[in-house]
Protein backbone atom coordinates (compact mmCIF):
# COMPACT_ATOMS: atom_id res chain seq x y z
CA UNK A 1 0.00 0.00 0.00
CA UNK A 2 1.19 3.48 -0.79
CA UNK A 3 0.10 6.66 1.04
CA UNK A 4 -0.14 9.71 -1.00
CA UNK A 5 -0.59 13.32 -0.36
CA UNK A 6 -2.01 16.36 -1.51
CA UNK A 7 -0.86 20.13 -1.28
CA UNK A 8 -4.70 21.03 0.40
CA UNK A 9 -3.56 18.50 3.29
CA UNK A 10 -5.19 15.14 2.49
CA UNK A 11 -3.64 11.83 2.36
CA UNK A 12 -4.20 8.93 0.37
CA UNK A 13 -3.82 5.53 0.79
CA UNK A 14 -3.89 3.25 -2.43
CA UNK A 15 -4.07 -0.19 -2.97
CA UNK A 16 -5.12 -1.14 -6.78
CA UNK A 17 -8.27 0.91 -7.58
CA UNK A 18 -9.23 1.23 -4.15
CA UNK A 19 -8.31 4.32 -1.95
CA UNK A 20 -8.46 5.89 1.52
CA UNK A 21 -8.90 9.52 2.09
CA UNK A 22 -8.31 11.30 5.19
CA UNK A 23 -6.66 14.82 6.35
CA UNK A 24 -3.03 15.11 7.56
CA UNK A 25 -1.66 15.91 11.19
CA UNK A 26 -0.87 19.21 9.76
CA UNK A 27 -4.25 19.94 8.55
CA UNK A 28 -6.16 18.80 11.76
CA UNK A 29 -3.32 20.80 14.03
CA UNK A 30 -4.19 23.74 11.70
CA UNK A 31 -8.23 23.37 11.96
CA UNK A 32 -8.13 22.95 15.83
CA UNK A 33 -10.86 21.55 17.79
CA UNK A 34 -13.36 19.39 14.81
CA UNK A 35 -16.76 19.68 15.85
CA UNK A 36 -18.55 18.44 13.10
CA UNK A 37 -17.85 16.43 9.95
CA UNK A 38 -19.94 15.73 7.19
CA UNK A 39 -18.84 12.64 4.49
CA UNK A 40 -19.44 11.46 0.76
CA UNK A 41 -22.50 8.73 0.85
CA UNK A 42 -21.42 5.80 -0.37
CA UNK A 43 -22.40 5.24 -4.50
CA UNK A 44 -21.45 9.24 -4.87
CA UNK A 45 -19.18 10.47 -8.01
CA UNK A 46 -16.48 12.21 -7.01
CA UNK A 47 -14.22 14.01 -9.75
CA UNK A 48 -10.67 15.54 -8.83
CA UNK A 49 -10.39 18.18 -6.83
CA UNK A 50 -14.19 18.26 -6.17
CA UNK A 51 -15.71 19.15 -2.67
CA UNK A 52 -16.18 15.78 -1.34
CA UNK A 53 -16.33 15.96 2.82
CA UNK A 54 -16.98 19.03 5.24
CA UNK A 55 -14.75 19.62 8.56
CA UNK A 56 -16.25 22.27 10.94
CA UNK A 57 -13.86 23.44 13.73
CA UNK A 58 -15.48 25.43 16.41
CA UNK A 59 -14.42 28.55 14.66
CA UNK A 60 -14.54 27.99 10.93
CA UNK A 61 -15.84 25.52 8.03
CA UNK A 62 -13.43 24.04 5.60
CA UNK A 63 -13.79 21.86 2.50
CA UNK A 64 -12.37 18.72 1.85
CA UNK A 65 -11.27 18.06 -1.85
CA UNK A 66 -10.82 14.39 -3.39
CA UNK A 67 -7.79 13.61 -4.37
CA UNK A 68 -8.85 11.36 -6.92
CA UNK A 69 -12.13 10.78 -9.11
CA UNK A 70 -14.02 7.83 -8.52
CA UNK A 71 -17.25 6.34 -6.77
CA UNK A 72 -17.46 6.86 -3.18
CA UNK A 73 -18.00 3.36 -1.18
CA UNK A 74 -18.28 4.30 2.20
CA UNK A 75 -17.96 7.50 4.15
CA UNK A 76 -16.40 7.11 7.85
CA UNK A 77 -19.50 7.16 10.01
CA UNK A 78 -17.78 6.71 13.59
CA UNK A 79 -16.78 10.54 12.91
CA UNK A 80 -20.32 11.56 12.75
CA UNK A 81 -20.42 10.80 16.78
CA UNK A 82 -17.49 11.37 17.18
CA UNK A 83 -16.12 13.93 14.98
CA UNK A 84 -13.06 14.71 17.71
CA UNK A 85 -11.05 11.52 16.07
CA UNK A 86 -10.28 13.65 13.29
CA UNK A 87 -8.14 15.40 15.91
CA UNK A 88 -6.95 12.40 18.23
CA UNK A 89 -6.38 9.50 14.99
CA UNK A 90 -6.24 12.39 11.46
CA UNK A 91 -3.85 9.50 9.50
CA UNK A 92 -5.81 6.48 10.92
CA UNK A 93 -9.19 6.34 12.61
CA UNK A 94 -9.92 9.71 11.44
CA UNK A 95 -10.22 8.71 7.64
CA UNK A 96 -13.08 10.56 5.71
CA UNK A 97 -13.98 7.97 2.56
CA UNK A 98 -13.11 4.53 0.76
CA UNK A 99 -13.27 5.58 -3.05
CA UNK A 100 -12.72 3.16 -6.33
CA UNK A 101 -10.55 4.97 -8.53
CA UNK A 102 -11.83 5.65 -12.36
CA UNK A 103 -7.99 6.97 -13.21
CA UNK A 104 -4.92 5.73 -11.14
CA UNK A 105 -3.21 8.30 -13.16
CA UNK A 106 -4.30 11.16 -11.48
CA UNK A 107 -1.86 9.56 -8.87
CA UNK A 108 1.30 10.90 -10.84
CA UNK A 109 0.92 14.96 -9.40
CA UNK A 110 0.76 13.89 -5.58
CA UNK A 111 3.50 13.98 -3.17
CA UNK A 112 4.90 11.22 -1.11
CA UNK A 113 5.68 11.66 2.41
CA UNK A 114 9.08 13.10 2.22
CA UNK A 115 8.19 15.31 -0.47
CA UNK A 116 5.02 16.38 1.55
CA UNK A 117 7.25 16.43 4.63
CA UNK A 118 9.11 18.76 3.02
CA UNK A 119 6.35 20.71 1.35
CA UNK A 120 4.58 21.07 5.34
CA UNK A 121 8.41 22.50 6.55
CA UNK A 122 8.30 25.35 4.11
CA UNK A 123 4.56 26.29 4.90
CA UNK B 1 -2.50 46.43 4.89
CA UNK B 2 0.87 46.98 6.25
CA UNK B 3 2.84 44.42 8.44
CA UNK B 4 1.07 43.73 12.10
CA UNK B 5 2.46 45.17 14.71
CA UNK B 6 3.59 43.33 17.73
CA UNK B 7 1.89 44.14 21.55
CA UNK B 8 3.58 44.51 24.41
CA UNK B 9 3.27 40.48 25.48
CA UNK B 10 4.12 39.45 22.46
CA UNK B 11 7.17 37.59 23.72
CA UNK B 12 5.22 36.19 26.29
CA UNK B 13 2.41 34.81 24.35
CA UNK B 14 5.01 32.93 21.99
CA UNK B 15 7.01 31.56 25.27
CA UNK B 16 3.30 29.87 26.38
CA UNK B 17 2.99 28.62 22.88
CA UNK B 18 0.43 30.45 21.27
CA UNK B 19 -0.45 30.67 17.99
CA UNK B 20 -0.16 34.15 16.69
CA UNK B 21 -2.54 35.51 13.70
CA UNK B 22 -3.03 38.82 12.36
CA UNK B 23 -6.27 40.73 13.99
CA UNK B 24 -7.23 44.27 13.35
CA UNK B 25 -3.65 45.09 12.42
CA UNK B 26 -1.64 43.29 15.40
CA UNK B 27 -0.34 39.71 16.17
CA UNK B 28 -2.67 38.72 18.27
CA UNK B 29 -2.94 34.62 19.95
CA UNK B 30 -5.64 32.89 17.98
CA UNK B 31 -5.13 29.63 20.47
CA UNK B 32 -2.50 28.33 22.88
CA UNK B 33 -4.34 24.39 24.04
CA UNK B 34 -6.66 24.97 21.90
CA UNK B 35 -10.67 26.48 22.05
CA UNK B 36 -12.08 23.94 23.58
CA UNK B 37 -10.11 23.61 26.79
CA UNK B 38 -9.32 27.30 26.70
CA UNK B 39 -13.29 28.02 26.64
CA UNK B 40 -13.81 25.49 29.72
CA UNK B 41 -10.77 26.83 31.46
CA UNK B 42 -12.65 29.91 31.41
CA UNK B 43 -16.10 29.30 32.64
CA UNK B 44 -14.70 26.83 35.47
CA UNK B 45 -11.62 28.92 36.54
CA UNK B 46 -9.80 31.45 34.96
CA UNK B 47 -8.29 32.95 31.52
CA UNK B 48 -5.98 35.37 31.27
CA UNK B 49 -7.28 37.70 27.78
CA UNK B 50 -4.66 39.81 25.90
CA UNK B 51 -6.52 42.78 24.40
CA UNK B 52 -4.36 45.15 24.21
CA UNK B 53 -5.22 45.69 20.57
CA UNK B 54 -8.24 47.82 21.78
CA UNK B 55 -8.15 51.46 21.96
CA UNK B 56 -7.99 53.13 25.34
CA UNK B 57 -9.32 56.64 25.32
CA UNK B 58 -8.93 59.44 27.97
CA UNK B 59 -11.26 62.74 27.58
CA UNK B 60 -10.00 65.87 29.83
CA UNK B 61 -11.52 68.66 30.45
CA UNK B 62 -13.92 70.44 32.61
CA UNK B 63 -17.28 69.69 29.89
CA UNK B 64 -15.66 66.07 28.64
CA UNK B 65 -18.53 63.88 30.15
CA UNK B 66 -21.02 66.58 28.29
CA UNK B 67 -19.20 66.52 24.93
CA UNK B 68 -19.44 62.17 25.08
CA UNK B 69 -23.07 62.50 25.85
CA UNK B 70 -23.52 65.21 21.98
CA UNK B 71 -22.00 61.34 20.47
CA UNK B 72 -23.23 58.56 22.51
CA UNK B 73 -27.04 57.43 24.26
CA UNK B 74 -25.86 56.79 27.10
CA UNK B 75 -25.96 58.96 30.81
CA UNK B 76 -22.11 60.21 30.97
CA UNK B 77 -23.40 63.57 33.12
CA UNK B 78 -24.29 61.08 36.01
CA UNK B 79 -21.98 58.19 36.43
CA UNK B 80 -20.50 58.60 38.94
CA UNK B 81 -16.48 58.51 39.83
CA UNK B 82 -15.58 54.87 39.32
CA UNK B 83 -18.76 53.82 37.71
CA UNK B 84 -18.45 51.73 33.92
CA UNK B 85 -21.21 52.03 31.31
CA UNK B 86 -21.61 50.35 28.13
CA UNK B 87 -22.81 52.84 25.06
CA UNK B 88 -22.40 53.31 21.67
CA UNK B 89 -20.91 55.43 19.48
CA UNK B 90 -24.14 56.34 16.80
CA UNK B 91 -23.98 58.29 13.43
CA UNK B 92 -26.68 60.65 12.49
CA UNK B 93 -29.24 58.31 11.07
CA UNK B 94 -28.62 56.40 14.47
CA UNK B 95 -26.18 53.63 13.28
CA UNK B 96 -23.53 52.24 15.42
CA UNK B 97 -20.28 53.45 15.00
CA UNK B 98 -18.93 51.48 17.62
CA UNK B 99 -19.62 49.94 21.05
CA UNK B 100 -17.50 50.97 23.79
CA UNK B 101 -17.27 50.92 27.32
CA UNK B 102 -17.00 54.39 29.55
CA UNK B 103 -15.98 55.13 33.04
CA UNK B 104 -15.54 57.94 34.83
CA UNK B 105 -11.54 58.68 36.83
CA UNK B 106 -10.12 61.42 38.27
CA UNK B 107 -8.81 62.05 35.26
CA UNK B 108 -11.27 61.95 33.11
CA UNK B 109 -13.87 59.92 31.57
CA UNK B 110 -11.97 56.61 30.64
CA UNK B 111 -13.19 54.65 27.39
CA UNK B 112 -12.70 51.36 25.97
CA UNK B 113 -13.36 50.76 22.08
CA UNK B 114 -12.49 48.13 19.68
CA UNK B 115 -9.26 47.47 18.36
CA UNK B 116 -10.43 47.77 14.73
CA UNK B 117 -12.21 50.48 14.81
CA UNK B 118 -10.53 52.64 17.20
CA UNK B 119 -8.54 55.02 14.14
CA UNK B 120 -12.20 55.75 13.30
CA UNK B 121 -13.61 56.45 16.46
CA UNK B 122 -10.40 58.77 17.49
CA UNK B 123 -11.14 61.08 14.10
CA UNK B 124 -15.06 61.07 14.27
CA UNK B 125 -14.90 62.02 18.67
CA UNK B 126 -12.03 64.26 18.05
CA UNK B 127 -14.06 66.34 15.31
CA UNK B 128 -16.53 66.67 17.67
CA UNK B 129 -15.01 68.19 20.90
CA UNK B 130 -15.29 71.19 22.07
CA UNK B 131 -12.41 73.55 22.55
CA UNK B 132 -11.20 72.84 26.30
CA UNK B 133 -11.67 69.27 25.88
CA UNK B 134 -9.27 66.75 25.02
CA UNK B 135 -8.33 63.17 23.36
CA UNK B 136 -5.77 61.30 24.39
CA UNK B 137 -5.19 58.00 23.42
CA UNK B 138 -3.00 56.00 25.49
CA UNK B 139 -1.07 54.27 23.64
CA UNK B 140 1.35 53.30 26.09
CA UNK B 141 -1.18 51.23 28.11
CA UNK B 142 -2.06 47.42 27.31
CA UNK B 143 -5.19 45.67 28.31
CA UNK B 144 -5.14 42.33 30.42
CA UNK B 145 -8.63 40.90 30.92
CA UNK B 146 -8.97 38.16 33.79
CA UNK B 147 -12.27 36.20 33.34
CA UNK B 148 -13.85 33.49 34.93
CA UNK B 149 -15.23 32.24 38.87
CA UNK B 150 -12.05 32.02 40.22
CA UNK B 151 -10.18 35.34 38.62
CA UNK B 152 -11.36 37.11 41.73
CA UNK B 153 -8.95 34.86 43.90
CA UNK B 154 -5.99 35.33 41.64
CA UNK B 155 -6.56 38.51 41.41
CA UNK B 156 -6.81 39.74 44.81
CA UNK B 157 -3.71 37.44 45.87
CA UNK B 158 -1.65 40.48 43.65
CA UNK B 159 -3.80 43.38 43.60
CA UNK B 160 -5.61 43.06 46.90
CA UNK B 161 -8.43 45.17 47.12
CA UNK B 162 -9.62 44.26 43.67
CA UNK B 163 -12.56 41.56 45.55
CA UNK B 164 -14.23 45.40 46.41
CA UNK B 165 -15.37 46.23 42.88
CA UNK B 166 -18.83 45.01 41.73
CA UNK B 167 -19.69 44.50 38.20
CA UNK B 168 -19.01 47.46 36.22
CA UNK B 169 -17.35 49.55 38.96
CA UNK B 170 -13.80 50.21 38.12
CA UNK B 171 -10.98 51.99 40.58
CA UNK B 172 -7.24 52.83 40.55
CA UNK B 173 -4.90 49.73 42.57
CA UNK B 174 -1.00 49.51 42.70
CA UNK B 175 1.39 46.73 41.17
CA UNK B 176 4.78 46.77 42.84
CA UNK B 177 4.55 50.58 42.83
CA UNK B 178 2.56 50.92 39.05
CA UNK B 179 -0.66 52.38 38.93
CA UNK B 180 -3.56 49.96 37.74
CA UNK B 181 -6.65 51.12 36.63
CA UNK B 182 -9.06 48.11 36.69
CA UNK B 183 -12.82 47.20 36.22
CA UNK B 184 -14.46 44.45 37.35
CA UNK B 185 -16.28 43.87 33.73
CA UNK B 186 -15.45 41.60 30.56
CA UNK B 187 -16.85 40.11 27.39
CA UNK B 188 -17.27 36.35 28.45
CA UNK B 189 -20.27 36.35 30.77
CA UNK B 190 -18.41 35.84 33.57
CA UNK B 191 -17.39 37.49 36.93
CA UNK B 192 -13.60 39.15 36.06
CA UNK B 193 -11.87 42.19 35.34
CA UNK B 194 -10.38 44.38 32.76
CA UNK B 195 -6.81 45.44 33.80
CA UNK B 196 -5.08 49.12 32.46
CA UNK B 197 -1.63 48.62 32.79
CA UNK B 198 1.39 50.24 31.30
CA UNK B 199 3.34 48.44 28.65
CA UNK B 200 6.09 47.85 30.05
CA UNK B 201 4.33 46.30 33.03
CA UNK B 202 2.53 43.85 31.34
CA UNK B 203 4.47 41.18 31.22
CA UNK B 204 5.49 41.44 34.70
CA UNK B 205 1.84 41.33 35.57
CA UNK B 206 0.80 38.74 33.03
CA UNK B 207 3.96 36.21 34.59
CA UNK B 208 2.11 37.27 38.09
CA UNK B 209 -0.84 35.91 37.25
CA UNK B 210 0.45 32.91 35.31
CA UNK B 211 2.01 31.87 38.34
CA UNK B 212 -1.74 31.85 40.15
CA UNK B 213 -2.88 27.75 40.07
CA UNK B 214 -6.40 29.10 38.80
CA UNK B 215 -5.18 31.44 35.64
CA UNK B 216 -4.21 29.94 32.35
CA UNK B 217 -3.82 31.78 28.89
CA UNK B 218 -6.85 32.09 26.70
CA UNK B 219 -6.66 33.54 22.95
CA UNK B 220 -9.07 35.39 20.61
CA UNK B 221 -10.57 31.74 19.42
CA UNK B 222 -12.38 31.00 22.90
CA UNK B 223 -12.93 34.68 23.37
CA UNK B 224 -14.91 34.67 20.53
CA UNK B 225 -16.96 31.75 21.71
CA UNK B 226 -17.36 32.78 25.03
CA UNK B 227 -18.69 35.78 24.41
CA UNK B 228 -20.67 34.20 21.73
CA UNK B 229 -22.40 32.02 24.21
CA UNK B 230 -23.11 35.49 26.59
CA UNK B 231 -25.12 36.74 24.00
CA UNK B 232 -22.88 39.32 23.56
CA UNK B 233 -22.62 41.36 19.92
CA UNK B 234 -19.13 41.46 18.31
CA UNK B 235 -18.69 45.17 16.39
CA UNK B 236 -18.14 44.06 12.91
CA UNK B 237 -20.12 41.40 12.69
CA UNK B 238 -23.12 41.37 15.07
CA UNK B 239 -24.02 45.45 14.91
CA UNK B 240 -22.59 47.82 12.40
CA UNK B 241 -23.49 51.41 11.20
CA UNK B 242 -26.27 49.55 8.71
CA UNK B 243 -27.85 48.40 12.32
CA UNK B 244 -29.55 50.43 15.16
CA UNK B 245 -29.60 49.75 19.22
CA UNK B 246 -33.68 48.97 18.74
CA UNK B 247 -32.64 46.58 15.68
CA UNK B 248 -29.88 45.30 17.46
CA UNK B 249 -31.29 44.54 20.64
CA UNK B 250 -29.13 47.10 22.80
CA UNK B 251 -32.50 49.22 24.40
CA UNK B 252 -30.54 48.95 27.90
CA UNK B 253 -27.90 51.56 26.18
CA UNK B 254 -30.31 53.89 25.62
CA UNK B 255 -30.45 55.69 29.15
CA UNK B 256 -34.04 56.96 30.36
CA UNK B 257 -32.79 60.85 30.99
CA UNK B 258 -31.41 60.85 27.78
CA UNK B 259 -34.33 58.99 25.73
CA UNK B 260 -36.83 61.68 27.81
CA UNK B 261 -34.25 64.72 25.85
CA UNK B 262 -33.58 62.78 22.70
CA UNK B 263 -30.29 64.66 22.25
CA UNK B 264 -28.49 62.11 20.80
CA UNK B 265 -27.47 61.58 17.18
CA UNK B 266 -30.44 59.50 14.96
CA UNK B 267 -32.57 60.31 18.35
CA UNK B 268 -35.81 60.73 16.29
CA UNK B 269 -35.13 56.82 14.42
CA UNK B 270 -34.25 55.10 16.91
CA UNK B 271 -37.50 56.77 19.50
CA UNK B 272 -39.46 55.69 16.69
CA UNK B 273 -38.31 52.18 16.41
CA UNK B 274 -38.33 51.80 20.19
CA UNK B 275 -42.00 52.54 20.24
CA UNK B 276 -43.20 50.84 16.55
CA UNK B 277 -40.45 47.93 16.36
CA UNK B 278 -37.58 48.08 13.96
CA UNK B 279 -37.80 45.63 10.77
CA UNK B 280 -35.37 43.26 12.66
CA UNK B 281 -34.19 42.17 15.24
CA UNK B 282 -30.97 40.50 16.47
CA UNK B 283 -31.90 37.19 18.07
CA UNK B 284 -30.23 34.00 19.16
CA UNK B 285 -30.61 30.53 17.48
CA UNK B 286 -30.17 27.16 18.84
CA UNK B 287 -29.78 24.42 16.30
CA UNK B 288 -30.49 20.86 16.23
CA UNK B 289 -27.65 18.29 15.43
CA UNK B 290 -23.75 19.18 15.58
CA UNK B 291 -23.51 21.33 12.18
CA UNK B 292 -23.34 25.10 13.03
CA UNK B 293 -23.99 27.85 10.57
CA UNK B 294 -22.11 30.91 10.02
CA UNK B 295 -21.61 34.46 9.74
CA UNK B 296 -23.47 35.46 6.59
CA UNK B 297 -25.55 32.69 5.82
CA UNK B 298 -29.25 33.88 4.73
CA UNK B 299 -32.44 33.24 6.91
CA UNK B 300 -35.08 32.35 4.22
CA UNK B 301 -38.83 32.74 4.78
CA UNK B 302 -41.70 30.09 3.31
CA UNK B 303 -41.24 31.39 -0.48
CA UNK B 304 -37.27 30.65 -0.21
CA UNK B 305 -36.69 34.44 0.15
CA UNK B 306 -34.00 35.99 2.13
CA UNK B 307 -35.38 37.89 5.13
CA UNK B 308 -32.15 37.79 7.14
CA UNK B 309 -28.94 37.05 8.07
CA UNK B 310 -26.32 35.08 10.60
CA UNK B 311 -24.07 37.11 11.47
CA UNK B 312 -22.40 34.86 14.15
CA UNK B 313 -22.50 31.15 14.38
CA UNK B 314 -20.19 28.55 15.87
CA UNK B 315 -20.29 25.47 18.17
CA UNK B 316 -21.09 26.16 21.92
CA UNK B 317 -18.19 24.08 23.69
CA UNK B 318 -20.84 24.61 27.18
CA UNK B 319 -23.14 23.41 25.16
CA UNK B 320 -21.78 21.12 22.74
CA UNK B 321 -24.44 22.15 20.53
CA UNK B 322 -24.20 24.84 17.50
CA UNK B 323 -25.46 28.50 18.39
CA UNK B 324 -26.09 31.44 16.39
CA UNK B 325 -26.98 34.87 16.23
CA UNK B 326 -28.86 36.53 13.41
CA UNK B 327 -31.59 39.55 12.63
CA UNK B 328 -34.75 38.12 11.44
CA UNK B 329 -37.74 39.79 10.85
CA UNK B 330 -39.20 40.52 13.81
CA UNK B 331 -42.62 38.75 13.61
CA UNK B 332 -39.68 35.95 13.64
CA UNK B 333 -37.98 37.00 16.56
CA UNK B 334 -40.27 35.36 19.55
CA UNK B 335 -38.34 33.07 21.12
CA UNK B 336 -39.73 29.33 20.11
CA UNK B 337 -40.14 30.73 16.64
CA UNK B 338 -38.37 28.47 13.74
CA UNK B 339 -36.48 30.10 11.62
CA UNK B 340 -35.10 28.48 7.71
CA UNK B 341 -31.35 29.00 7.30
CA UNK B 342 -29.52 28.43 3.77
CA UNK B 343 -25.94 27.15 3.82
CA UNK B 344 -24.12 25.41 0.97
CA UNK B 345 -27.18 24.58 -0.51
CA UNK B 346 -28.08 23.23 2.54
CA UNK B 347 -31.61 24.09 4.67
CA UNK B 348 -31.26 24.38 8.72
CA UNK B 349 -34.27 24.46 10.71
CA UNK B 350 -33.35 27.06 14.05
CA UNK B 351 -35.07 27.78 16.97
CA UNK B 352 -35.20 31.56 18.07
CA UNK B 353 -33.79 30.92 21.64
CA UNK B 354 -33.15 33.99 24.89
CA UNK B 355 -29.69 34.87 25.26
CA UNK B 356 -27.62 34.07 27.31
CA UNK B 357 -27.44 30.98 25.82
CA UNK B 358 -24.94 30.16 29.04
CA UNK B 359 -26.22 32.36 31.83
CA UNK B 360 -24.78 35.50 32.75
CA UNK B 361 -22.04 35.08 36.53
CA UNK B 362 -21.37 38.91 37.38
CA UNK B 363 -20.85 40.06 40.43
CA UNK B 364 -23.44 42.13 41.20
CA UNK B 365 -24.16 44.48 44.21
CA UNK B 366 -26.71 43.23 46.93
CA UNK B 367 -30.05 44.23 46.09
CA UNK B 368 -31.52 46.81 49.49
Amino acid sequence: MARYFTEEHEWIDVEGDSATVGITEYAQEQLGDIVFVEVPESGTMLDKGEEAAVVESVKAASEVFSPVSGEVNEGNSALEDEPALVNSSPEEEGWFFRITMTDTSELEGLMDSKAYKAFVDNL
Amino acid sequence: MSEEEALPLDDWHRAQGARMVGFAGYLMPIQYDGIIAEHRWTRESAGLFDVSHMGQLLLTGDSADAALETMVPGDIKRLGDGRMRYSLLLNDAGGIIDDLMVARRVDGIYIVVNGATKAGDIAHIEARLPDGVTLTHMTGEALIALQGPKAVDALSRIVPGVDTLYFMQAGGFDFNGVPLWISRSGYTGEDGFEISVPGQTATALAEALFDQPEVKPVGLGARDSLRLEAGLPLYGHDIDEETTPVAADLGFALSKRRREAGDFPGAERILQQREQGAIAKRVGLTLAGRQPVREGAPVLDAMGKAVGKVTSGGFSPSLMAPIAMAYVPVASAEPGSEITIEQRGKLFTATVTPMPFVPHHYHRPPKR
